[in-house]
């Protein structure tokens, strides 16, 4: 998917944000985040994707306020129905309210990407930093571990995955069906997290500051969580927020492919994944949950783009 | 030179290994009888399990299997399905749609890519920068099949100016349509990327020389800035080549074309082990061999760069 042509762009952030000295100003300092944070308060794209997130996590924590029927509200004399001022979206092939069924979905959603980033960031970061702090074979070791997974294209391999681990005639649970659509993805992306982390890791590393913590006796551990984490943590944020959204986009991919997160779990994928063979003539069926898709997708892509041009000195 | 791309080599060899290892596990570690269903409503005659057996050996455990089967490939044989087809002659059938879908894809995202990276960095910061901008975010975020799938629906169902699915033959003038929904994802990272390079060059100290020594502004800018900004567009375009045809499953899927996507998705509904294994390999390959050729790229387009 999106993620690893985003990985060329995201490693510059990493070697030229920790050169940046904010100490030259006449005032008090102001840390590379506290930079960021006045940059960020003046873009609109900015404002814009955090009131979008804002809503969307709302909507996620308490659907009942957006909807007052809930997701298995279904009346099959409407069915294939089109949008009214009954229900804004219209009424799907079995009767649902589309409306309320995309309300109740996101959560699901949501969940998938949130998890799906967190697994992604926290395999990769650790990967990578162990590659870039150790080098020589651990690195070209580690490195070629991550070329194996970063060599699968990406629909291919979590198709096979969900396939192997969704037995034909099994019937997992809710739990189960998410963690497995999460697993995969996380499995497949996690490489574009630690080339990330690991050049990040590579140029603090040489700081002198990091130097001089070793020669005072420092403890690897000291040295990884005190002084290289800080320094090399920016542009994985940057890279996990655009994550999340593209892992929002991956979960409604594979379930247009009908292997991703299936019923009794209602999320937009599944929405999608029930209006792949009728959208040709029910098109509200399938385009408002994946406008619901485009739409978070678009408000996570274009934080972290927000983002890393503010941490970015070179942008200003 | 010739000692880096050695080494390169090398170094792709275990990780050729490992992707193909996990796939081929995947697949044939499948729970379940891998018979079941196979010969119709009722139980396979034990002749055809012998010889199924015996042909996927699958008695042996699953690391012998995996370079059994990887020797079989290396002298060129990608084996049978369960139904006695020549997955070589389906791949033959297939690859030659899938590879002019991504070309055409390639082809159109770099035209219109590098043209609006160049018009946006030329003009700098005003309506038509901030429009592009905009248009690439829209794009990155929407997912392809709903590229695809609007697409479908207006140019084809709505306005009627394209065939709903693609013929057999997949020409040229018939994959324009998916070629311009697979690439547009990648069309929006092109344009930001040579609006990003070009406008880090036009501050370069040879275009500044250029300028000085009085040559027309078509040739600094067609000549001397291009020629500089155009070397990480190629290198990411190469990549993608090898990217596009692994990804290419889903808008195969949307426009019905008969291509290595759509192959590979009913070997794995079939449950069709050698079929699925056959292609993903060839991906692969196709991908590593793709990454080496753009490292390589580098050294010849960018005088800078050497691999000694």
């Amino acid at each position: 998917m999106t993620d690893p042509n985003a990985a060329t762009e995201f490693s510059q952030v990493g070697e030229s944000s920790p050169a940046q000295n904010p100490a030259d100003g006449p005032h008090k300092p102001r840390s590379l985040w506290g930079d960021a944070w006045r940059e960020l308060r003046r873009r609109p794209l900015f404002i814009l994707s955090a009131v979008i997130i804002v809503l969307v996590v709302v909507i996620a924590l308490a659907p009942d306020l957006f909807s007052s029927r809930d997701a298995g509200f279904s009346d099959l004399n409407r069915a294939n129905e089109s949008p009214s001022a009954d229900a804004w979206f219209g009424y799907d092939n079995q009767g649902y309210d589309v409306y309320a069924r995309t309300i109740h979905g996101t959560r699901a959603s949501l969940l998938v990407g949130v998890f799906a980033t967190l697994l992604t960031v926290l395999i990769g970061s650790l990967i990578g930093i162990v590659a870039g702090y150790y080098g020589r074979w651990v690195d070209s070791l580690l490195s070629r571990f991550g070329d194996i997974f970063a060599g699968l294209p990406f629909v291919l391999g979590a198709i096979v995955i969900l396939t192997t681990f969704n037995a034909p005639d099994s019937n997992p649970s809710e739990f189960r069906i998410i963690a497995q659509v999460v697993g995969s993805i996380a499995v497949l992306t996690w490489p574009v997290a630690m080339r990330i982390m690991r050049s990040a890791t590579l140029v603090a590393k040489q700081l002198d500051y990091v130097k001089a913590a070793r020669g005072l006796g420092a403890s690897t551990a000291r040295i990884v969580f005190r002084h290289l984490l800080p320094n090399t943590v920016a542009p994985v944020l940057v890279y996990a927020t655009i994550a999340l959204g593209a892992a929002i986009g991956a979960e409604a991919t594979l379930a247009y492919l009908g292997i991703g997160i299936r019923s009794p779990v209602v999320s937009w994928g599944v929405e999608i994944s029930d209006a792949r063979d009728y959208f040709q003539n029910v098109p509200h069926m399938l385009l408002f949950p994946a406008g619901f898709v485009t739409v978070t997708v678009l408000a996570f892509v274009m934080l972290g783009d927000a983002v890393r041009q503010a941490l970015d000195p070179k942008a200003r | 030179m010739g000692r880096y791309v050695l080494r390169r080599l090398l170094q792709l060899i275990p990780v050729f290994i490992g992707s193909t290892f996990l796939i081929y596990a995947l697949v044939w570690a499948l729970p379940g009888d891998p018979f079941a269903g196979k010969c119709g409503q009722r139980a396979c005659p034990q002749a055809y399990v012998d010889m199924m057996t015996a042909k996927y050996n699958l008695d042996d455990s699953l690391i012998v299997q995996y370079f059994k089967y990887l020797g079989n490939l290396l002298s060129g044989d990608f084996g049978e399905t369960f139904s006695g087809n020549a997955i070589g002659e389906m791949i033959a059938d297939a690859a030659p749609i899938t590879v002019r879908l991504a070309v055409i894809a390639v082809v159109i995202e770099a035209i219109i890519g590098i043209g609006a990276g160049i018009l946006t960095a030329l003009r700098g910061k005003g309506f038509l920068d901030n429009l592009v901008l905009l248009s690439t975010l829209f794009l990155i975020s929407l997912p392809v099949f709903v590229t695809g799938i609007v697409a479908q629906l207006l140019l084809a169902g709505e306005w009627g100016i394209i065939n709903p699915s693609v013929s057999a033959d997949a020409t040229v003038g018939e994959l324009m349509v998916p070629g311009f929904v697979l690439g547009s994802l990648s069309m929006a990272y092109i344009a930001r990327l040579s609006r990003a390079s070009i406008s880090e060059n036009r501050r370069a100290d040879f275009v500044r020389t250029a300028i000085a020594k009085g040559q027309p502004n078509r040739r600094v800018v067609g000549v001397h800035l291009l020629r500089a900004s155009v070397i990480p567009v190629i290198t990411f375009l190469g990549t993608d080549l090898g990217a596009l045809m692994g990804g290419a499953i889903v808008t195969e899927g949307v426009f019905n074309i008969n291509g290595l996507g759509g192959l590979v998705f009913r070997g794995i509904q079939q449950k069709d082990g050698a079929t699925v294994t056959g292609i993903v390999v060839l991906l692969v390959i196709v991908y590593l061999l793709m990454s080496l050729v753009v490292d390589l790229m580098y050294a010849v387009l960018d005088p800078r760069i050497r691999y000694d």
